[in-house]
């Protein structure tokens, strides 16, 4: 029985010719992740376990990105304990305030990982990477602290779920819609324990960006990963930029699947995901246009904080003034990517539009700082979870969408429709 | 290994966000992650908890963020075991890792009320509702993971 693209990844990791769905295996990695939240919890298991030596110093990344600038003096403490454990270990990849972005922005960028990577991250988006062709998924702390002695981890190997994509989508419709619109068909748990594996013609029409942003969201629909084949378009984004060997693995012909959809891309509309779950998908034609009021719009974060999401949010403010009582926050993903965005002259429109841009930080996603909601307050943003109190106030909500619908909403004050504001 | 204790039951995709806040994650103290456990969902959870109680959930507990402090929040909060219809992934792996007994039972997750008195047998699977008398076969660990368990967690399996 042949095998899909996550595994083939795992197998050549765990040096087996084959495996099956259902199969334990032992495997190798080629970068451990953690970040400011997980990381402190990692390490005290880490000294906790005896360890005294790291597997590999070049194939573990630590980033501070979640509560950053530190909020407070606890945050400023993890980060100081993941300071002095990166020094003492000689971690090559320690991101902190002035090189760090946000982590899983971060780390393609950096080239840390590629095609045919095998990688864990303590932090649940760390399935972003599949859009590189990578094998990639969130783990706990204490994977964590075990992948950093060991440089291997153990998985049960996954069925998959093949998602055909066809069709050139329309104006405004990006990455975000894709999957908003595939979790609402799924479910949050419509892919539990499975890979999820995008296909089709429709795929030259996504780029990088928009293929992390869907990759990013398979944790959304309870999946281990998220995975793209290798094209053109990684190839361009990876050469030269990838540290490691990259590899490309196809799914065998006579791969088997739990499940097969097949999605028109030209059919999509803008989608919005209403509170409390990201499953709750509603394209912009089924909301009325003074239905939600919306007092903060978010633009970023490690699913939407790229180049291409800024100039999509910068397309509809430019000229354009945020509505009187709507807080419009824009967090660049990365240093690179402020830096972009700054030369562009992204930063004169947003700011002209009554707009603010943060530094690089995780921050209101997840209900840290930089943009926390009031009891009853309603924000539309371009983050990944709508959970009750995900961003502040337990009786505050979040509505998930693009960055050109959370735009055209901060114009609006409204959630709209992006061709309604152009 | 056995768990006995009252139940304190919740309902479908109950996510690590309510189980602990992102506010609290500027902390690793066990203690004080317990102090914050289920309140955005259940406020009077941390002062009706005890020791040994069972926590009783439907389908895909744990969802979202692969924080392990909800795990260790739930733990060191007293939950001696959690049983789901089905748990989220990464939840479901940090708390084998930790060491906090979990059991996937569909039946069991759907019929066991709030209050009820549970007993729950690891090495066999069975779940007896000793309040209504019921009882439920679960899935019991496979070998591998009753040997990170007998091994004292993930990290003292690996660096044994």
């Amino acid at each position: 029985m042949g095998m899909t693209m996550s595994q083939k990844i795992l197998a050549a990791h765990a040096g087996l010719d084959s495996v099956k769905a259902g199969q334990l295996i032992e495997a190798k990695l080629d970068m451990v992740l953690g970040n400011d939240i997980t990381s402190p919890v990692a390490i005290n298991v880490f000294n906790d376990g005896g360890a005294c030596q790291v597997f590999d110093n070049t194939k573990i990344a630590m980033v501070m990105d979640h509560f950053t600038p530190n909020k407070d003096i606890k945050a400023a403490e993890q980060c100081a304990q993941v300071r002095r454990f990166a020094d003492k270990y000689d971690i090559k990849n320690f991101y902190d305030v002035g090189q760090m972005g946000i982590e899983h922005a971060l780390l393609p960028e950096k080239g840390l990982v590629g095609p045919g990577s095998l990688c864990i991250g303590a932090d649940s988006h760390t399935c972003t990477y599949g859009a590189l062709g990578a094998f990639s998924t969130g783990v706990g702390s204490t994977d964590m602290a075990a992948g950093m002695i060991s440089g291997k981890a153990w998985f049960k190997v996954p069925s998959a779920i093949k998602f055909v994509l066809t069709g050139k989508p329309a104006e405004f419709i990006s990455g975000k819609d894709v999957i908003l619109h595939i979790i609402g068909m799924i479910g949050v748990d419509g892919a539990l324990y499975k890979s999820m594996e995008f296909f089709g013609d429709g795929l030259q029409y996504l780029n990088i960006d928009d293929r992390l942003c869907i990759a990013n969201m398979a944790i959304e629909a309870g999946a281990k990963n998220g995975i793209f084949p290798v094209d053109d378009i990684t190839r361009e984004y990876t050469n030269g930029r990838f540290k490691g060997e990259a590899k490309e693995y196809y799914a065998d012909d006579d791969a088997e699947y739990d499940a097969e959809y097949i999605i028109d891309l030209s059919k999509l509309r803008p989608t919005v995901a209403f509170p409390h779950l990201p499953e709750n998908a509603r394209t912009v034609d089924e909301i009325g246009e003074t239905e939600v009021k919306i007092d903060q719009a978010v633009i970023g974060s490690c699913t939407n904080g790229r180049i291409t999401d800024l100039r999509a949010a910068a397309e509809i403010l430019k000229g354009k003034k945020v509505a009187n009582g709507v807080r419009c926050i824009i967090i660049p993903g990365t240093q690179s990517v402020y830096l972009q965005a700054m030369h562009e002259g992204l930063f004169d429109i947003f700011i002209e539009a009554g707009a603010v841009v943060s530094t690089p930080t995780c921050g209101p996603c997840l209900g840290g700082h930089m943009g926390i909601l009031a009891k009853g307050e309603r924000a539309v943003t371009t983050t990944n979870r709508n959970f009750v109190g995900r961003m502040g106030h337990v009786e505050s909500e979040v509505y998930l969408a693009s960055p050109a619908v959370a735009a055209a909403s901060a114009v609006t004050g409204y959630i709209t429709d992006p061709a309604k504001v152009r | 290994m056995k768990a006995q204790g009252i139940v304190h039951k919740y309902g479908d995709n109950v996510d690590t966000d309510v189980i602990i806040p992102a506010r609290y994650l500027n902390t690793s103290s066990h203690s004080e992650l317990a102090s914050h456990c289920m309140e955005d969902i259940d406020i009077d959870f941390t002062k009706k908890v005890k020791n040994g109680d069972i926590m009783v959930a439907e389908k895909n507990f744990g969802c979202g963020s692969s924080r392990e402090h909800a795990p260790i929040a739930i733990k060191a909060s007293g939950i001696s075991c959690v049983i789901a219809s089905t748990f989220a992934r990464i939840f479901y792996r940090n708390a084998i890792n930790i060491g906090l007994p979990i059991l996937e039972c569909d039946t069991a997750s759907k019929e066991i009320k709030s209050g009820d008195e549970v007993s729950v047998d690891f090495d066999t699977g069975i779940i007896t509702d000793i309040t209504t008398g019921k009882t439920y076969q679960a899935e019991p660990f496979p070998p591998f993971i009753q040997n990170i368990i007998s091994d004292g967690g993930l990290i003292n399996h690996v660096t044994k």
